[in-house]
């Protein structure tokens, strides 16, 4: 079994750190895992993304061509990755700052206001964690207790505050 | 599991090379290889060695070639340009016979070119490089692991032949996080050291230098260094084989598209295309007895490369051109997927999926 | 109405692509207003490097010639010695033309070669992500010095212009910045002498400009112009270094 799935935002957004916790996520539940981000002039200004796929067999190929789920935080992500999901996989978009001008009926696609909801929650720059929450039910391979393990041992001790901040917004997304 | 973490490629890199007991690492910052020198600059001077940025790739080879003169273990690590810089030098590691480890993380070319995942530079770490005729023992890694498992044995195949070794990879592996296991490095073989340059302190005095004052022993040299890499194409050609045994068609591809090879295979296999893969992970020996077992057995071959093909005449050379052997690469960053890869050995060979 | 401020004639369309608050636009305009006052766009050829300044290829309206990284005095001295009537130029940052390119540096400058160099120094390796360059102050904390520039192992900053400023071949170096309306107006003075040293057939000549890189320093851009006003100023040599008699009378 796999997960593949693609993450996509403005850097800053905070794409990597989500794409880290998948990756974490399934190290915790000791998966075959691969992270891989967008690197390059291609991180300066413009848009961030990376792929992770999470696996129970080895990862030969670490190219995702069509996805199983993917979460876009903005408008030029979206575009460009509304066709990188497979017939069937899940969409999460951040319906907040992206505007659905295009449309595809073949996927389920998860609007989530998410940028009001973390403006809600007090804190602006956990969009990004709002999606993962929303992404997270349509995952085979990770769940919410693995998350939670993957962002205590990410964020860790160093910044306990931030921990039930995360959670929140996880748990907020996954309502949608 | 208890030794599993996960990592950049780059980072891993980095970290392998503390564990083999590198003292010394002279680089210049070049994407995307730089995580390496900066891994080192934060870790290795806990484990009692140095990182000295080098003004530039040219000074960086040559305080290797320095370095490694002592019987010190040392490492230099660059992309295509940078290598470019230090083709010069390596030749002076060969021809000095300095075990040298070298990381190539290979940027697209010619030129200043850009960062994404190729492998234009097989010719020029595989077929010399630099001036002269010497060889460098090429290991490609395609994963996480191997990334670490090969850097920890670089140094020890350099040491045993005296020889610079270099690790070809590029920036899609070096960015890539993957679970690699930190396994313990086993000890090293005990290597003659009666070489180095350390003083002349109750011994003769000892010259390393490659200048042949005459053309005989110019000759000797160039024969001595002959038999070596005789030697070590006898021994060291390393493959992997994947659904090879029964395969009717072979891929063949290293690194990053020997990983996506796999994955053809066993698309391939899931349609009844019997379909196969020998990777190479020593580009230098290349793995030419890997072939042999096939050449009267399968009805062609595709490579899988990331330039205008440069392996493919290695595997005519090996194959002896007796089946027919197509290229199918991508360029300039760009990867190929699965199923582009599948379409193309299809249409080849003419593999419609009803015949079979 | 008479149009008092634009973008000068030497520089194109192009909208910089610099992060916020860099002070590599600043320089590059004060080169567009020179060459423009000068009158030799069309006369010039300009060579850029690697790095962050090597976008400037796009952003000037002359011609130019990309180098390999820290090569760029090297192919200005080809250019010059194939178009001796011409102008030419080169603009590189500090690592490109203090690390890599010291050969380079010590030797267009050695010759006496008739091009103009426009150095750029940050401090720091900016397009690489913020790696120590020849120009990192002492404990300065780079990528590749985590541990802060440590002299014991890196060795002490270098200030090129001073060096270049001994050679016989140069006519001309100063070393300025752009951290104020002042010292903007001082640079653009420096940048136009070295221009005009080369129109007089003089000799080589160097402006090196103190800059800010606030995505690598990870300051603000205001923090930036003061870290720069109260840290690099007081290590570099500031003003004109050397003028030649020759030049004295222009
Ligand atoms: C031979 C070679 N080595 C390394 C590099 C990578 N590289 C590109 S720009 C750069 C340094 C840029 O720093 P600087 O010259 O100070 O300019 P800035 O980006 O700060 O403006 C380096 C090391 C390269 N392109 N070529
Ligand atoms: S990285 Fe630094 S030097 Fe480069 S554009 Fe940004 S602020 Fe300027």
């Amino acid at each position: 079994m796999m997960d593949k799935v693609l993450l996509a935002g403005f850097g800053g957004q905070g794409v990597m750190f989500i794409g880290k916790i998948f990756a974490v996520s399934g190290m915790i539940a000791d998966l075959n895992v691969c992270w891989i981000p967008s690197y390059g002039p291609e991180m300066r200004g413009g848009t961030a993304n990376c792929s992770v796929i999470l696996s129970d067999e080895e990862i030969h190929s670490p190219v995702i061509d069509q996805a199983d789920g993917g979460i876009v935080l903005n408008q030029p992500s979206y575009e460009k990755f509304l066709g990188r999901i497979k017939p069937g996989g899940v969409l999460v978009i951040n319906s907040s700052i992206v505007n659905l001008n295009k449309i595809r009926d073949d996927i389920k696609i998860i609007k989530v206001p998410a940028t009001e909801i973390a403006n809600e929650l007090g804190n602006s720059s956990i969009a990004n964690m709002v999606c993962l929450g929303a992404l997270l039910p349509h995952l085979n391979l990770t769940d919410y207790e693995k998350v939670k393990k993957a962002i205590y041992e990410v964020v860790g001790e160093k910044k306990p505050e931030l921990l039930e901040l995360n959670l929140n917004a996880i748990k907020k997304g996954m309502e949608h | 599991m208890s030794n599993r973490v996960l990592m950049k490629g780059n980072e891993i890199i980095g970290e392998a090379a503390i564990r083999a007991g590198c003292k010394l690492f002279f680089g210049y910052p070049i994407t995307p290889s730089t995580e390496i020198i900066e891994y080192l600059a934060k870790n290795l001077p806990k484990a009692g060695g140095t990182v000295l940025q080098a003004e530039d790739e040219i000074g960086a080879i040559n305080m290797c070639y320095g370095a490694a003169c002592t019987g010190t273990r040392v490492m230099t690590a660059s992309s295509s340009p940078g290598i470019s810089l230090k083709q010069e030098g390596i030749s002076y590691c060969a021809a000095a016979e300095l075990p040298v480890v070298l990381v190539n993380v290979n940027r697209t070319g010619p030129g200043l070119g850009g960062l994404g995942p190729t492998q234009s530079d097989y010719f020029q770490s595989t077929k010399g490089g630099g001036h002269g005729d010497y060889r460098l023992i090429v290991l490609a890694p395609s994963k996480a692991q191997e990334l670490y498992d090969f850097t920890l044995e670089a140094f020890d195949l350099a040491e045993k032949y005296r020889n610079p070794v270099l690790i070809l990879t590029d920036g899609f592996l070096g960015q890539m996080m993957e679970p690699v296991e930190l396994k313990e490095k086993p000890t090293s073989p005990e290597v003659d050291k009666s070489w180095v340059v350390d003083g002349a302190r109750g011994r003769e005095k000892r010259i390393i230098a490659s200048y042949s004052l005459t053309n005989e022993i110019g000759e000797a040299n160039n024969l001595r260094w002959e038999a070596k890499f005789n030697g070590i194409k006898e021994k060291e050609q390393r493959w992997e084989e994947f659904y090879a045994d029964d395969a009717e068609y072979l891929l063949v591809s290293y690194g990053t598209t020997g990983r996506i090879s796999k994955s053809v295979v066993l698309n391939a296999r899931k349609k009844g295309i019997k379909l196969g893969l020998i990777r190479p992970i020593t580009l230098w020996p290349f793995p030419e007895k890997a072939f042999i077992p096939y050449k009267n057995k399968i009805k062609g071959i595709v490579t899988v490369e990331l330039n205008t093909g440069q392996m493919i005449e290695d595997v005519k050379l090996a194959m002896d051109c007796c089946v027919p052997i197509y290229l199918y690469r991508r360029q300039g960053g760009m990867l190929p997927t699965e199923t582009e890869i599948l379409e193309f050995l299809e249409k080849q060979f003419k593999l419609s999926t009803e015949e079979v | 109405m008479q149009k008092v401020f634009g973008r000068p004639k030497g520089l194109t369309e192009v909208a910089f692509s610099f992060c916020p608050g860099c002070t590599h636009g600043i320089i590059m305009r004060l080169v567009g207003e020179v060459l423009e006052e000068l009158e030799i766009i069309e006369d010039t050829i300009g060579v850029s490097p690697v790095g962050c300044a090597g976008f400037c290829q796009d952003f000037f309206s002359c011609d130019f010639v990309g180098a390999a990284h820290g090569r760029a005095q090297a192919v200005g001295t080809g250019i010059k010695r194939a178009l001796p009537d011409r102008i030419v130029f080169t603009y590189q940052g500090d690592g490109d033309i203090a690390a890599i390119g010291t050969q380079h540096a010590i030797h267009t400058a050695a010759r006496g070669e008739k091009i103009t160099s426009i150095m750029v120094n940050n401090a720091i390796y900016g397009m690489t992500g913020g790696q120590m360059a020849p120009t990192t102050l002492e404990g300065m904390k780079t990528s590749t010095s985590p541990y802060g520039r440590d002299l014991v192992i890196n060795g002490y900053p270098l200030d090129l212009p001073k060096t270049i400023a001994t050679l016989d071949g140069v006519k001309y170096v100063a070393s300025v910045s752009v951290d104020s309306p002042k010292n903007i107006l001082q640079a653009k003075k420096a940048i136009k002498k070295a221009f005009q040293v080369q129109q007089a057939g003089l000799g080589f000549a160097l402006v090196s400009v103190l800059s800010t890189c606030p995505t690598n320093w990870g300051l603000s851009p205001v923090d930036s112009l003061k870290w720069l006003r109260e840290n690099m100023m007081p290590v570099y040599e500031m003003g004109e270094l050397k003028v030649a008699e020759e030049v004295k009378n222009l």
